[in-house]
């Protein structure tokens, strides 16, 4: 019999906004518990929310780059349940007209291009914080989280692999990174997944679905699925049938589990929220909006490849992260040298970054500095190993080029007579110190000539041209 | 100076005739004294108030110009957030609740120079028409205290006819500055919703709310109205353009035209009320206005409508009093669950339990549709038949409740019939109208009657120009209860 | 309308409360009255007519994206029934 997974996600995306979605205070992460917090964003009695501009324009850019409908009137209601972390009782979200409608995103898994349908994206305020103390049994509540703006990106069940799933929210994140509007930590929350999943035979209408939270990362995203979709398909194998619930993903155990046992689904009793006032987006805002709308990622590697001459292959490595388009861009900008820019990003970047467990998004290096190094190289100012060394130590320490290709003599020596005296000079010791190389060179090893070509170089310290000494070296072994 | 109107009294302080501290003085001993009878009052704050008084006498020598209410003592409901005050509206859920902001009315009070005396007595969360069920007991009406002043905000209106303030701010959701005014004697004003700011005004149904000036007259109403009114920041529903301008905006309207609601007469109605109201109509006919009558449209509607959409809002503004961030704990509660349930079965009366768990009613998933969306629907039809209504007339002329004040505990345990006498209130808050509620005479038992005019949207300046008119001519607004005489 | 106990315990639970027994009583009854008195809207043939959920059609009420205007966390917690210095303090909510 032939199982098919049915996969639709909610994805929250915290938006980077400097104040929450309706008050003045601070969005940032962390903070002493209850210091960004003021009587609006703790649901004092009395107090009233008073919308932010700029996650209404947030949201609407997220929306324009998944191909979107925008709602030019769309509203909020009021979302009703207990718990601690809700200090109002109700999350001001949007269920009867939330601001998007009807997009789709592109993304290419298992070899082959698919359109996953966005349902829909709403504006809503995120919750506090409730920390478990262990030694008093008790809970503390810290409302700092408490009206940080979230957009809920809500799929059709259109996914039907993890690989799918993968491929979309890589490429989500992608998408809310060029546009600048979430940082996408997913280990800070500021970007949570819930997976729907449910099992069915091949072209029989969808089964029972379940409801996955707690995914904290792509990797748990990708085990979750799996492990959820075996639970359903065994029981289904087994003629047992599957419980419409919530299930929480245990990450370090592998495993899910049941978190409300309550037989019904909860009763949330949307309502228009009275307290704010629709939105409407007219044609000059949603215009000036469009024009906000920044190159994305798949424009960009198309335009690297065809304006800049960069290759295919590094075009998607340097799209991957914003933060490293963004150093591309700055280099070749600088520098006046795209391809040199894209070879250094590539490479040695990227070697760094895993060398020293820098993650991508925390990428911030000294630009200038960079593009001095990828104009000196590329004017064959230093040598290939002077220029990597340099890079290395603009990277790491924060060195500043110049004076470190002064102090450890690494610009390379022109061609005068006192260079051509010194090269002379280690080429004959390379030869008198290596016969047996010389030998082999002679007796037709090519490869001896590297060996030796090194050996010269080194002895020339960072300075050394290597033309000068390579026909130096040929010419001391009779050629 | 208790016969001055809070309007002369600022003038005799400015003429120095009156000291602030004198009349704060002066006015807080005669709560002192009368208030034992009337419990009008739940919070005196008499050293914040001789304090702010010598405060503001500094500024007025000073030479600052100030409001024309400048140095008159003012009380609001007790629904209304002052800084360091306790704001408990007048329930055990709220008990010793002491906000860390002050309400924006009560900013805009304080730039005006008006010294804050105290919080006023209602209807616990403001959910009632006789102010008899809160935390802090009945208020008493001050013309026959074995009567109910009226509510929700019968202190408020009680305390001003009894001569205990000069004037007080209230709030109106369904009738509850108009039908208090009506009980007492007293003039309110119901502001267009949008008109004044809610920042600070603890929610009962937020598209409903509106906070109100009541004063012994409609000059005093106006003067208030205009130091309150105005756009606010904080209040995103708060959209008035130009804020009401006292006294720029007070002329007196001739001419005008106005209509009366035939059938509002008909079944329901005590005689003395109807034959009170109608007496007004001929007034301003008497005055040159025209009158004509016409049938209110949707009238069985308007109170289920109100009742339904009031009680949803309330049902979710309600639940965020948990016991865990301010006011009552159950202290025996150890878990979770126990906390909110307990604390919230005990911290509310009655009637509030009874709004909450109608509120949950009609929006839970299966009723959602029969009843609220069916409201908002009639609340569409209701505003489109103002809206009509408008295009004929300037104001509407009604009565306020259909009844005068009724006995302490009479009503009490009927909910159908209390909520009933709120036919000829709700409508004007379903559609976010301004409407004065002023007295037009007594019945047979001596209480006061009143009436109010209902006017289009921003229109406040019109019904003030009406009442004043009404005013000039008649004399009920200036009778002073027995309870409000001088202190003895 | 008939407010049986089960429609009533839901109702409890909805809005977080627990009644005593004479309050169930009561507000059964009392609730059944007041339905039963709100039925008559389902006379009012209101097909087609849109919601007003507010009195006005106004739009459009924002703040500019500026941070500030957070309170010192002790006035934040000043009314709390249990804190410590730092956060409001709940019974454990996971079990």
């Amino acid at each position: 019999m032939n199982w098919e997974t049915v996969i639709g996600l909610e994805v929250h995306a915290e938006l980077s906004t400097s104040s929450k979605i309706f008050c003045g205070c601070s969005t940032a992460f962390g903070g002493e518990p209850n210091t960004r917090v003021c009587p609006v964003c703790a649901g004092f009695p009395g107090t009233l929310p008073k919308l932010n501009r700029a996650v209404v324009e947030y949201a609407v850019l997220v929306g324009l780059a998944l191909n979107c409908e925008i709602t030019r009137q769309c509203k909020f209601d009021r979302k009703n349940y207990f718990y601690p972390d809700l200090p109002k009782a109700y999350q001001v979200s949007q269920l009867y007209a939330p601001i998007c409608r009807n997009g789709r995103l592109d993304v290419r898994a298992d070899g082959e291009e698919k359109s996953i349908g966005i349902r829909e994206i709403h504006m809503e305020e995120d919750a506090g914080k409730l920390i478990h103390d262990a030694r008093s049994g008790k809970t503390f509540m810290d409302f700092n989280r408490c009206g940080v703006p979230l957009i809920e990106i809500v799929t059709h069940p259109d996914l039907r692999t993890a690989a799918q799933v993968i491929a979309y929210l890589e490429k989500l994140r992608e998408t809310l990174l060029y546009l600048g509007v979430c940082d996408c930590k997913m280990q800070e929350g500021s970007l949570r997944a819930d997976v729907n999943l449910s099992v069915r035979q091949a072209g029989s209408p969808p089964g029972t679905r379940t409801e996955m939270k707690n995914l904290n990362s792509f990797r748990a995203i990708a085990r979750a699925i799996d492990y959820e979709t075996k639970r359903q398909t065994e029981i289904l194998r087994e003629g047992g049938s599957v419980l419409q619930e919530t299930r929480r993903w245990d990450d370090e155990k592998g495993f899910s589990y049941g978190m409300r046992s309550k037989e019904n689904a909860p009763d949330y009793r949307y309502f228009p929220e009275p307290d704010l006032l629709p939105v409407e987006i007219d044609d000059a805002w949603l215009n000036a909006l469009e024009k906000r709308l920044p190159e994305l990622a798949h424009q960009k590697r198309e335009r690297y490849v065809k304006d800049c001459g960069v290759s295919e292959k590094e075009a998607v490595i340097i799209t991957a992260h914003k933060n490293v388009s963004d150093l591309f861009e700055t280099l070749s900008e600088l520098s006046g040298s795209p391809v040199e820019s894209a070879h250094l990003v590539t490479g040695e970047i990227m070697r760094l970054l895993n060398q020293n467990n820098i993650l991508p998004e925390e990428l911030s290096p000294d630009a200038r500095g960079l593009a001095f190094l990828v104009r000196l190289v590329s004017e064959g100012k230093i040598n290939r190993n002077a220029y990597k060394e340099t890079v290395e130590a603009v990277f790491v320490r924060g060195a500043d080029p110049e004076k470190y290709i002064a102090e450890n003599n690494l610009m390379m020596l022109a061609d005068d007579e006192e260079a051509a005296v010194a090269v002379a000079a280690a080429v004959a010791a390379v030869l008198a110190e290596n016969p047996g190389a010389k030998a082999d060179y002679r007796a037709g090893k090519e490869k001896a000539f590297g060996f030796l070509m090194g050996q010269v170089m080194k002895k020339l310290g960072g300075s050394g041209n290597p033309d000068t000494a390579r026909k130096s070296l040929k010419a001391a072994l009779g050629e | 100076m208790f016969d001055l109107s809070a309007t002369e009294l600022s003038a005799a302080i400015k003429a120095k005739k009156i000291s602030v501290t004198e009349a704060v003085s002066a006015y807080i001993e005669r709560v002192e004294k009368n208030d034992k009878t009337l419990n009008a009052f739940v919070t005196v704050s008499k050293e914040n108030a001789l304090a702010r008084a010598a405060e503001v006498q500094r500024r007025i020598d000073g030479g600052e110009a100030l409001s024309p209410l400048a140095g008159v003592p003012v009380a609001v409901k007790d629904n209304i957030s002052v800084k360091g005050v306790e704001t408990a509206c007048a329930s055990k859920t709220l008990g010793g609740y002491v906000p860390v902001f002050s309400a924006t009315v009560v900013e805009r009070l304080e730039q005006a120079g008006m010294i804050i005396m105290g919080k006023l007595n209602m209807d616990e969360f403001a959910m009632g028409g006789s102010s008899e069920t809160g935390a802090r007991g009945a208020v008493h009406n001050p013309w026959d205290v074995s009567r109910v002043a009226g509510g929700s905000s019968g202190g408020s209106a009680a305390a001003v006819v009894s001569g205990e303030i000069p004037a007080a701010l209230g709030s109106d959701t369904g009738g509850s500055i108009r039908q208090p005014c009506s009980f007492c004697g007293a003039t309110g004003i119901k502001p267009t919703y949008g008109s004044v700011s809610r920042y600070g005004l603890i929610a009962y149904a937020s598209s409903l709310d509106q906070i109100g000036p009541i004063g012994r007259d409609a000059d005093d109403c106006a003067a208030l109205l205009s130091v309150i009114s105005g756009a606010d920041e904080k209040d995103s529903t708060c959209v008035i353009k130009k804020p009401f301008d006292f006294p720029a905006d007070c002329p007196s309207a001739a001419g005008l035209k106005i209509g009366v609601p035939r059938n509002y007469f008909g079944a329901g109605i005590d005689e003395s009320v109807k034959k009170a109201v109608l007496a007004a109509a001929e007034e301003f006919k008497a005055a040159g206005y025209g009158v004509e009558d016409f049938e209110m449209p949707m009238m069985d509607y308007m109170v289920p409508a109100y009742y339904i959409i009031a009680c949803a809002e309330a049902s979710s503004n309600l639940s965020r009093y948990d016991g865990l961030k301010y006011g009552y704990r159950n202290a025996d509660a150890k878990t979770l669950s126990d906390v909110y349930r307990l604390s919230r079965s005990e911290g509310f009366g009655i009637e509030v339990k009874r709004r909450i768990m109608l509120g949950s009613f009609v929006l839970s998933s299966g009723y959602y549709d029969a009843y609220y969306k069916k409201a908002l629907q009639a609340r569409y039809l209701i505003k489109e038949a103002y809206d009509a209504l408008f295009g004929r007339f300037d104001m509407l002329i009604s009565p306020v409740a259909p009844t005068s004040a009724y006995k302490i505990g009479e009503n009490v345990g009927e909910p159908v019939k209390m909520y009933m006498g709120d036919i000829y209130t709700v409508s004007v808050n379903l559609a976010g109208l301004p409407a004065i509620a002023l007295p037009c005479g007594f019945d047979e038992k001596a209480l006061p009657v009143g009436f109010q005019l209902i006017g289009s949207a921003f229109s406040e300046k019109t019904l003030v120009g009406a009442a004043r008119l009404y005013q000039s001519r008649t004399d009920f607004h200036t009778r002073r209860a027995p309870t409000g005489g001088e202190p003895q | 309308m008939i407010i049986d106990g089960k429609l009533l315990e839901y109702l409890e639970n909805l809005s977080c409360l627990t009644l005593s027994d004479g309050e169930k009583e009561r507000l059964s009854a009392d609730l059944g009255e007041i339905l039963s008195f709100m039925e008559r809207l389902g006379e009012l043939d209101a097909a087609g007519v849109p919601e007003r959920s507010h009195p006005f059609d106004d739009v459009n009420a924002f703040r500019e994206d500026e941070a500030g205007g957070s309170f010192d966390r002790s006035l934040i917690l000043r009314n709390a029934p249990e804190k410590n210095g730092e956060a409001f303090i709940a019974p454990k909510t996971v079990e």
